[in-house]
């Protein structure tokens, strides 16, 4: 099985430890991993701003890229949301988009639905109490977890992923699933109204006592980061790759 | 009426310099997304109702000139008067027309924001009529002389105390009583006089039924019903989307309405006018004002499955933090944010950016209007209509190239992870991501690329 990786343009030089436990997760299960150099932006920053052409060009691009491989796997919900659910806008009669789309996959649904894990590569001891913050599209596009406004059966991709890690204590914040205020370029465009909505979320989580914000989307963990190392909180953002790899404490 | 020019970003950011009152606003309205969960909890079925009543709006909206026409036979048969309107100035020249010809010179309103829209209640003050709005959040923010700043909780923004002091200035209330109810019974008594001396009564329209030519009002206050009861005249006024083909299909939607509006299982008063009573009229004006360009575009047509209930704003998290009052549009929050800039791109465009697409909007609909995925389609349209900043199409242009060329993003990328590090702070914290309390992240060392291949040539 090949798997490439789609490792978002601000992961690769932000966090790039997180696409490292990535790759490493992966090649834990035997998968030959690969990271293919000629990927770059997929277009999203385009796409939300109304850049249609530059949308379309960059869904063309990736496309490209990735087609041939069995598996694209990525650390971003929100990428991965991208790809999968938008590029539609732009691209859907492309016959090599609709042959690769449902082989797009974010790293825990990759894990629970085609790998179908029930153990981690190394056992991973993680003593510590942890928020666990759904991100938006994880959430809401790709179905991480049952919404908090849909009447729908619970569940929820992390809280099951987190049950292979032994001594984890794992709490859910105040309005569980409410947005932390990135959003991306709204993150600039209105930033007044996003760090308001980001030190709500951030003291939510730290009101469950938890040490450690738990996520799958580095963005939404990059803008609760900010604001904690602003406000010199305590509590850490954690990729969830960060801690199914035993890297978690090192963040 | 709303001043024109309000650009959400500025406006959100003077709102949130009184962080203390933001905070009551978000909770405040936190609280009625809360009672809605609790109803719609209740119903097993929820799910289903929300598919139902979209399929049922979907389909009326495929055949909606068969409808219209059908419900305007009916209520002709009625008796009732219908009048078609193209546009705003034609609704209000429609309704002045036939307060005109009933020599009527006070008009008792209830709430339309049909009629906020259309901008009526000047024009036919110009026309020296009094319109007297007599829903309780609305009669706040008309002796206030602002716009609502919700469609359902036209005076949410404010609190007892300021409610109290306008009441102390405007109906002669006690100073400092911030009683709910004391107040309320001012507003009330106030009121009565204008329900007995009114010369007509206005109402707007929440379902209008093709089959029986009737109209459903829902209220809490039962304003409408006096409204309609007391003077001879009653006009509704209805944008022309309000339309069901069935009365069996009502109630999907008053299951859905209230209960995602307020948290309710119904609303007070479900009222349903299909004559005129005895040596009274009935006048029902359907209007378009830009709503057949919005039925006709692939894009916006399901926003006009809307039956404003207010559950996205209620919900929306960036709405909650910023007020209506900074929407440029009448209507504000998400569905706002789709009607505004299907309006008026360039006037409303900062609207479709007033959002971090998280979806919860998109959940909430009791019609399931993907409004989240409209306000980003809007934001093609200011794109392509110029209505972007030029520092921010310079910037997305810049983007746009460096998508193409991997390999100048991965020089733009290690520039700045080696010299945001050994750049002083004072010429950063002014940046917006700064600004507001926010740090810049770390900069690694190296890119994941970096490591990769670094990786790569030690295996080998």
């Amino acid at each position: 099985m090949n798997v490439a990786l789609f490792i978002p343009c601000f992961v690769n030089e932000l966090y790039p430890h997180v696409a490292m436990a990535t790759a490493e997760l992966l090649e834990g299960y035997g998968l030959n991993v690969d990271y293919p150099l000629a990927q770059s932006c997929c277009g999203q920053p385009l796409s939300n701003n109304g850049d249609s052409q530059g949308a379309c060009d960059a869904a063309r691009r990736f496309t490209g890229v990735f087609k041939d491989y069995d598996y694209i796997v990525s650390p971003s919900g929100s990428c991965t949301s991208h790809v999968k659910h938008h590029y539609g806008w732009y691209i859907a009669d492309d016959a090599d988009y609709q042959a690769m789309q449902p082989r797009v996959y974010e790293i825990v649904e990759f894990l629970q639905d085609v790998l179908k894990v029930d153990r981690l590569p190394k056992p991973v001891y993680f003593p510590h109490p942890v928020s666990i913050h759904q991100s938006c599209h994880g959430l809401r596009e790709l179905g991480h977890a049952a919404p908090s406004e849909l009447m729908i059966p619970y569940h929820s991709r992390l809280e099951r992923i987190l049950q292979l890690v032994d001594g984890v204590d794992v709490r859910l914040p105040e309005r569980r699933d409410e947005c932390c205020g990135f959003g991306g370029t709204f993150s600039v465009d209105e930033p007044e109204v996003s760090v308001a909505m980001g030190e709500d979320r951030v003291a939510q989580h730290e009101a469950t006592g938890a040490e450690f914000i738990v996520g799958a989307d580095p963005s939404c963990l990059m803008h609760m980061g900010g604001i904690i190392r602003h406000k010199c909180r305590p509590i850490r953002p954690l990729h969830i790759v960060e801690i199914l790899t035993g890297r978690g404490g090192a963040a | 009426m709303k001043h024109d020019n309000i650009n959400h970003a500025k406006a959100a950011a003077d709102f949130l310099q009184d962080r203390e009152q933001a905070r009551w606003h978000d909770s405040a309205i936190w609280w009625v997304r809360q009672k809605r969960d609790m109803q719609a909890k209740q119903l097993p079925e929820w799910e289903q109702l929300r598919a139902l009543a979209q399929q049922i709006k979907a389909h009326t909206l495929s055949r909606l000139d068969e409808y219209l026409e059908q419900f305007q036979r009916n209520a002709e048969q009625n008796g009732v008067t219908v009048h078609w309107a193209a546009d705003a100035e034609e609704h209000n020249r429609i309704v002045h027309g036939i307060l005109a010809a009933a020599n009527v010179k006070k008009l008792v309103k209830s709430k339309s924001m049909l009629t906020e829209e259309c901008g009526l209640n000047p024009f036919l003050e110009q026309h020296g009529i009094e319109v007297i709005d007599t829903d309780l959040g609305e009669r706040i923010v008309q002796l206030r002389h602002e716009p609502p700043s919700h469609i359902v909780m036209p005076a949410i923004h404010l609190k007892k105390e300021q409610i109290s002091e306008l009441f102390h200035k405007e109906l002669g209330t006690e100073a400092g009583n911030n009683d709910p109810t004391y107040l309320t019974h001012a507003a009330r008594a106030n009121l009565r006089e204008h329900f007995l001396s009114a010369g007509a009564g206005l109402t707007g329209v929440n379902f209008a039924i093709a089959e029986t030519g009737g109209v459903v009002v829902c209220t809490n206050e039962g304003n409408a019903d006096l409204g309609t009861a007391l003077p001879a005249i009653h006009i509704a006024s209805m944008g022309l989307e309000k339309i069901i083909p069935k009365q069996a299909h009502l109630g999907v939607f008053t299951r859905l309405l209230a209960r995602s509006a307020i948290g309710s299982p119904i609303t007070t008063y479900t009222s349903h006018f299909q004559q005129a009573r005895p040596g009274g009229q009935m006048h029902i004006v359907i209007v378009d004002n830009g709503r057949s360009d919005i039925l006709g575009s692939d894009d916006f047509y399901q926003s006009l499955r809307c039956i404003r209930c207010g559950a996205c704003m209620n919900t929306c998290p960036v709405y909650r933090r910023s007020t209506g009052h900074s929407y440029s549009y009448i209507i504000p929050g998400p569905i706002g944010s789709t009607l505004g800039p299907s309006r008026d791109i360039r006037k409303h465009g900062s609207m479709a950016f007033a959002c971090t697409t998280c979806g919860s909007c998109s959940n909430v609909c009791p019609v399931k209007i993907n409004l989240h995925e409209q306000l980003v389609l809007q934001r093609k349209r200011a794109f392509d209509a110029g209505a972007l900043k030029p520092a921010k199409k310079m910037g997305l242009l810049a983007m746009r190239f460096l998508t193409q060329h991997p390999s100048l993003m991965d020089a733009g990328g290690k520039l700045m992870r080696k010299v945001v590090p050994i750049v002083p702070q004072a010429l950063t914290q002014h940046s917006a991501w700064s600004r507001p309390g926010r740090e810049l992240p770390p900069m690694p060392a190296q890119s994941f690329k970096e490591m990769w291949q670094a990786r790569k040539e030690n295996k080998q």
